[in-house]
């Protein structure tokens, strides 16, 4: 078996590359101490199977950091979860050899065979530019073989040429100036023991790069007076570091190139160049930022509604089903309340998560990302982050998880972790049914302007986009004081993405959800629904749940009368005594729902920390249905629909078959519900917007995610960065709903 | 002395020396910014900060701050 190690700028096609040649049969691979994760691949050409390993997509191989250190290491064959590589492929892109070319220079020093796979050769003919591949593969010194990943042009002889190289003799590295490798001599006899010679060489060059770090932790001060002394010698021969070897290097490759490559005498205006002169102006530029992000944020709302009707209207048919074939009781009441209403009204949101997922997948294969950090990256500078955290901050937009993960891109170990720590501020997918709730309960009212909702909703995304860089500029002040961080970043050529890699990002992220859903929310809504179902019997000993379906059937009997009398204007004292009684009785099966989820142990626990949630304009249902949403916020949504009973037989609506019909019937079971509850209370019933927003400023603020502190573990390797994150988040939550409702009830009074 | 800095959209140099932290050098270098290399100053961004230059058949964008330190003889 042939191990391949896949390398190559980021931009190059490295992962279309990856994927044309391992297909489906994909893993990822995870490495102790370092949050580097590698794809691996198999794939097998005349009965001979090759391990393929991706490896992050990487300028140079002068490692700065552990995670960077880790493809050197696995290069070099000192990772002990792999064997070294029998092969190194490189990938370069055709159209800017003179740059790729540098890495694969660095790679002809591992002492492993490399075949050189140049791709992208449709653009470089598109460009003029004509390349002799066997004088190239003269020149480097290793097979070269011409491909176009995308749609699998060469890919054969690639194989073919990885299996011939793997038999051949590495190739020799480049040479370096005389003086160069005295000095790297002399270097080497100052270690005790032994150190391969390419390690040795990077410390040399990369000043304060991982490689010193290491072998001046492993030797002491006296390797560190050595290598310091060595670089001063080679100062005075007139080759300083690190500039010697980007010299020789690129001297090297532009030989090479010279030889094989004919380009035209002008370089020709390209479409990404006409492009940038749109995107990254300074006026037009913003605009269509500006845009972009409004058009996206638009489409979620317009093309993901009839999706969702249509998963909603197939959860009613399965609870309807359940409800028909099983007996009352606990377990009919776990099934449909708990499990298919509670995970239902979450799985609501998959055509969102989705879309948005879609959106960001685009902008990132298309090369717009680069060029939205680039424009922004005055702004979050001004928060002492860069462009680069932008990325990361955007795609939390979509989902925290993910947004954490993209923050890997950013050297700095301090400026990652600011972005790793406020990224969770961001309005994630899951806080959309929140807002979208609790917008069609109490902002979107018969009446209320057309465009409030829209705003209303813009401006619970505008808190995250404001509190987050406010954040991470106290961060910057205290905790993680260092620098202002240096932002040099390649703006790579627009491409037109590849709907293949799109649809797999989507399905990803809607499976990743689906199965949260199918999981961590899951559990929580059982719990949820057993602390509120137990305990299920009055003092007197009697099921709830038979009182309230007693009652209902007497309601439902008595409700032909109730609206008879309900009609009639000239009502004898009589018929108005009658009629109260009746209407008690319509409302009894509430008053008794009411007493049981009081009653309840998650209703006591509630009830017992209302003076908590008082200031916040919250009753004790809020507040239990808030903390139950700490695993996963979407738990709210469904915890409301336990709360506020969305009974199957609404015995108001027959009472008062005069009320506003129209309204009623528009808005849809759990917000009418939510509506109704409040409308009852003193301070709910009047102060209803105030609370709403007080509530949806809570979940916008709140780190009430158990992946994300989860994946926060994972790439800080430590659990008092998620620690630190849920308290600062929950207190910064509390506080803003805080001033909201304060606020909110001063306008309204 | 001019720097990258001084140069406005449109105006190409030839760059003459690449200073500042080593870190930060060694990465212009690889992205293949080293003495001797002609670029051309594409777009600022909004505020003037940071901006995109063109070398050779690729883009790179960096900050103000950081193209200070390089120095260049500007080409009209």
């Amino acid at each position: 078996m042939l191990t391949v190690a896949l390398v190559g700028n980021p931009n190059a096609g490295k992962s279309t590359l990856f994927n044309a040649l391992s297909g489906l049969r994909q893993r990822i691979g995870n490495y102790p101490g370092v949050t580097v994760e590698m794809k691996k691949g198999q794939f097998t050409t005349d009965g001979v199977t090759l391990d393929l390993i991706d490896l992050p997509g990487t300028y140079s191989l002068a490692a700065r950091s552990p995670d960077e250190m880790v493809a050197v290491d696995l290069l070099l064959g000192r990772r002990p979860e792999e064997p070294r590589p029998s092969v190194v492929l490189s990938i370069v892109d055709a159209t800017n050899l003179d740059r790729h070319l540098y890495l694969t220079s660095q790679l002809l020093d591992l002492g492993v065979p490399v075949v050189v796979a140049v791709n992208m050769i449709d653009a470089a003919a598109a460009q003029g530019l004509k390349f002799d591949y066997a004088k190239l593969a003269a020149a480097l010194g290793v097979p070269v073989v011409p491909i176009q990943a995308n749609n699998g042009t060469g890919l054969a002889a690639l194989t073919a040429a990885i299996r011939a190289a793997a038999d051949q003799p590495a190739p020799h590295g480049l040479t370096f100036p005389t003086a160069f490798d005295e000095v790297a001599e002399q270097l080497r006899k100052e270690l005790s023991d032994e150190v391969p010679p390419f390690l040795l060489r990077r410390a040399l060059i990369d000043i304060g790069g991982y490689t010193e770090q290491w072998l001046v932790e492993r030797h002491g001060d006296r390797f560190k007076v050595a290598l310091v002394g060595a670089r001063e010698k080679l100062a005075a021969a007139g080759h300083s570091v690190p500039g010697v070897e980007a010299r020789t290097r690129f001297a090297w490759v532009r030989t090479a190139v010279a030889a094989a490559v004919t380009k035209p005498a002008v370089r020709p205006v390209t479409g990404s160049d006409r492009i940038d002169h749109i995107l990254t102006h300074r006026v037009w530029g913003t605009l269509v930022f500006l845009v972009v992000m409004f058009l996206m944020f638009q489409s979620i709302f317009l093309w993901a509604k009839p999706l969702m009707d249509l998963i909603g209207s197939g959860q009613d048919a399965v609870a309807k089903g359940v409800q028909s074939q099983l007996p009352s009781g606990p377990l009919r009441a776990l099934l449909v309340d708990g499990i298919i209403k509670g995970v239902g009204s979450v799985l609501v949101f998959l055509p969102q998560i989705m879309i948005l997922f879609g959106f960001i997948a685009v902008l990132e294969d298309c090369g717009y990302m680069a060029r939205a950090a680039f424009l922004m990256d005055r702004v979050m500078s001004r928060c002492g982050l860069s462009g680069k955290s932008f990325i990361p901050m955007l795609s939390s937009v979509a989902c925290a998880v993910p947004g954490i993960m993209a923050a890997r891109v950013i050297e700095n170990r301090r400026d990652r972790l600011a972005t790793i720590l406020v990224a969770p501020l961001m309005s994630c997918s899951a806080r959309l049914p929140v807002y979208i709730l609790l917008i069609g309960a109490f902002i979107a009212r018969p009446g209320s302007p057309g465009w409030l909702p829209g705003l209303v909703l813009f401006a619970m995304y505008m808190i995250g986009f404001t509190v987050a860089p406010l954040v991470a500029l106290a961060l910057k002040r205290t905790l993680l004081r260092g620098a202002p961080p240096v932002f040099v970043m390649e703006l790579p050529s627009y491409r037109r993405p590849k709907i293949g890699s799109i649809l797999r990002r989507m399905g990803g992220a809607g499976w990743s959800f689906t199965r949260r859903a199918g999981t961590i929310i899951l559990a929580a809504m059982v719990i949820v629904w057993a602390l509120l179902y137990f305990p299920h019997t009055d003092a007197n000993g009697e099921s709830y749940p038979d009182r309230i379906e007693t009652a209902e059937d007497t309601a439902k009997e008595k409700a032909p009368r109730l609206k008879e009398l309900n009609d009639k204007e000239d009502a004898t004292d009589e018929e108005k005594v009658e009629l109260e009684a009746l209407e008690d009785a319509g409302a009894l099966p509430d008053k008794l729902n009411g007493e049981w989820k009081r009653g309840s142990a998650l209703g006591r626990t509630g009830l017992w920390m209302e003076p908590v949630f008082k200031p916040l304009g919250w009753d004790w249902k809020i507040g239990v249905a808030a903390m139950a949403s700490f695993p996963a916020r979407e738990v709210i949504v469904g915890t409301f629909g336990l709360l506020y009973d969305v009974g199957e037989v609404d015995t108001k609506a027959i009472g008062n078959a005069k009320a506003d019909d129209d309204a009623k019937e528009k808005a849809a079971g759990l917000t009418r519900a939510v509506q109704d509850d409040w409308s009852k209370d003193p301070v709910r019933g009047k102060y209803g917007v105030p609370v709403a927003l007080s509530i949806m400023v809570f979940f916008a603020l709140c780190c009430q995610c158990a992946a994300t502190l989860a994946v926060i573990k994972r790439e800080t390797k430590s659990w008092a960065w998620p620690a630190f994150t849920f308290v600062y988040m929950t207190a910064l939550a509390y506080v803003g709903a805080f001033l909201t409702f304060q606020v909110g009830r001063l306008v309204v009074g | 002395m001019t720097t990258l800095a001084d140069l406005v959209p449109g105006q190409t140099a030839e760059v003459l020396s690449v200073t500042g932290d080593p870190a930060l050098v060694q990465r212009l270098y690889e992205f293949g910014l080293l003495e001797g290399e002609r670029i051309e100053v594409l777009a600022l961004a909004l505020l003037g900060d940071p901006i995109e230059i063109s070398l050779g058949n690729s883009r790179l964008t960096l900050r103000r701050a950081e193209a200070a330190g390089i120095t260049v003889r500007s080409e009209e």
